[in-house]
């Protein structure tokens, strides 16, 4: 399993770069249509998917 | 220009710009060492930790020019202009995955720059030439452009209408600048970058929640920025959400520009300059943080045309700035915007000066320097650099800076096989890769300038593609050609001056 690990990091590529999926107004949170808060949203997700990778590595210890 | 002076705002803007004056020069005796090494000078002695790191290259990365242009185009265009968003997200698992590597064999071999290690790696000074010359080549535009963000913010402050106000205020800005790093190197921006980073942090904050609350909330921004579009004609297109046609564009820019921007040598310098493989790590997933930031400071362009600012273009921040808060505040926010040009620049000369030191004055002009000499080349390149990048904001408009950027992006990314690649595989060729590389450069460069300097060009049955992307398809075709030809003919291949467990970390030995 843990050899797979790092395909994590191609996930907000596909996240992000599929840009149809998220060029949508609904559903609006706080005021903020979909397309902004996705993308924002992607910020922490992202971090803590290279973050597993990154505990999953070994390197640090 | 404003006829009024802001005198209260000038007031906190020089209170700010004394300290971090202060800090700058202070910073030579930091972590203290013999500047007259250029690895200490410029690479601060690869002694930065994590969260030195962090502030270094988050104010290395997201300038002031960004500050002002991001919102500006949002204001313009609206969604596409968020293309920064997933950019600078994408980013990041890349740097993980490639930038540790490039740190390992940097550290093991003493390499300074990116064009050292290519050097090293094929054995080919005029590969390394190539990257280092790109490198310098797109570094200038950028330095040009911070002063742009600075230039910016002096006009907002008024100058009772003298002609020539922000043109002073920034020679006067830029010889401080000069003369901090000429002494202290790299330790100078580390140490302003906590400053100015914290700096923009507060004014990020106090404008996320002060504006929306006069603007009556994010739903009434979006809200009237929706309709300011509507009012607008189809073409060239604006909305909140990306128009079909933009599509294709907004992804392909958002990824050329992520692959791009750890190849420029002010992110490498400030990437070279940690400790260790695992702070270059853990910077991959802390720095994402500025890009909340980032994508916040975007959403400025909305709240601007929420609150009528009646000035366009990279005015609209400073202008947003000025009527939403009292004016000591905006002598602050402006401040921090001036540092956050301060910063990158400082760095940006610093890694250029790295490049023209090592790759171009060491291999074709005096081969035989002795590091005080070696670093003395540096400051003084470092010095030349920043007057260069000052004469283009003075003597030539502004349009001719910012094409330059956009070409330097494009320009830039054709590195990429060479470094990149190189840090995984040794199956390209030096000459090979250098053929690929001018074709990217070539091909790049004509179809931006043949539609009057644009990023995207329009690929029959694709759509809008950025040209940075396209260019490095071509190059790696012909990189890898030219490699299959030079293989079957058996050609010789140079020594490679690195070993396999140079990539890898030194701790770990699987």
């Amino acid at each position: 399993m843990r050899r797979f690990l790092p395909l994590l990091l191609l996930v907000p590529y596909v996240a992000l770069l599929w840009v149809p999926f998220y060029n949508t107004r609904e559903p609006v949170v706080w005021g903020f249509p979909f397309f902004y808060w996705y993308m924002l949203l992607w910020v922490p997700i992202s971090s803590v998917l290279v973050f597993i990778v990154h505990r999953g590595s070994g390197h640090e210890r | 220009m404003n006829a009024d002076v802001h005198w209260t705002a000038w007031g906190v803007f020089a209170l700010f710009f004394v300290l971090v004056t202060v800090l700058g020069f202070v910073a030579s005796r930091w972590k203290a060492a013999d500047l007259t090494q250029l690895h200490e000078w410029g690479l601060g002695g690869r002694r930065f930790g994590t969260l030195i790191t962090w502030f270094l290259l988050g104010g290395d990365l997201y300038t002031a020019y960004t500050v002002i242009a991001v919102p500006a185009l949002v204001f313009t265009v609206g969604a596409y202009g968020f293309f920064a968003m997933p950019y600078t997200i994408i980013a990041y698992p890349f740097v993980f995955a490639v930038m540790p590597r490039l740190w390992n064999v940097c550290h093991r071999n003493h390499y300074l720059t990116t064009a050292d290690f290519v050097e090293g790696r094929y054995g080919s000074h005029w590969l390394a030439l190539a990257v280092a010359l790109t490198g310098v080549l797109a570094t200038m535009p950028y330095i040009a452009l911070q002063l742009v963000g600075m230039q910016v913010v002096f006009e907002a402050m008024g100058f009772g209408g003298m002609r020539q106000g922000a043109e002073i205020a920034l020679i006067v800005a830029f010889a401080i600048l000069a003369l901090y790093t000429y002494t202290s190197g790299l330790r100078a921006p580390a140490m302003i970058a906590f400053v100015k980073d914290i700096m923009i942090y507060i004014f990020v904050i106090a404008a996320l929640v002060i504006i929306p609350a006069q603007l009556g909330g994010f739903g009434a921004i979006f809200a009237a920025a929706g309709e300011a579009f509507q009012a607008k004609p189809a073409t060239p297109p604006t909305g909140l959400l990306l128009q079909p046609s933009q599509v294709t564009a907004f992804a392909s820019l958002a990824l050329g520009s992520a692959f791009a921007l750890f190849l420029y040598p002010h992110a490498a310098t400030g990437t070279l300059a940690a400790s260790s493989a695992n702070v270059v790590r853990r910077n991959a997933i802390l720095l994402p943080t500025y890009s909340v930031a980032l994508g916040l400071i975007a959403l400025l362009g909305y709240m601007a045309i929420a609150a009528h600012v009646s000035v366009k273009g990279n005015a609209v921040v400073p202008a947003l700035i000025m009527q939403s808060f009292p004016e000591w505040f905006a002598g602050f926010c402006y401040a921090a915007i001036a540092l956050g040009a301060l910063v990158p620049a400082a760095i940006m000369s610093i890694g250029a000066a790295n490049l023209v030191t090592r790759n171009i004055w060491r291999p074709y002009v005096n081969a035989r320097m002795n590091p005080a000499q070696e670093s003395n080349i540096a400051k003084i390149t470092s010095l030349l650099v920043k007057v260069g990048a000052l004469a283009f904001v003075v003597f030539l408009p502004l349009e001719f800076a910012i094409n330059l950027q956009l070409l330097g992006g494009i320009w830039m990314l054709q590195t990429f096989p060479a470094v990149v690649f190189g840090l995984f595989t040794r199956w390209f060729r030096p000459l090979p890769l250098l053929a690929g590389w001018a074709t990217g450069m070539t091909l790049g460069t004509t179809l931006s300038w043949l539609q009057g300097v644009k990023p995207v060009y329009a690929v029959p049955g694709v759509g809008l593609l950025y040209i940075g992307l396209i260019a490095l398809v071509a190059n790696i075709v012909v990189a890898a050609i030219g490699t299959v030809i030079a293989d079957a003919l058996k050609a010789a291949r140079a020594a490679d001056a690195t070993k396999p467990g140079d990539f890898a970390d030194a701790s770990v030995t699987r």
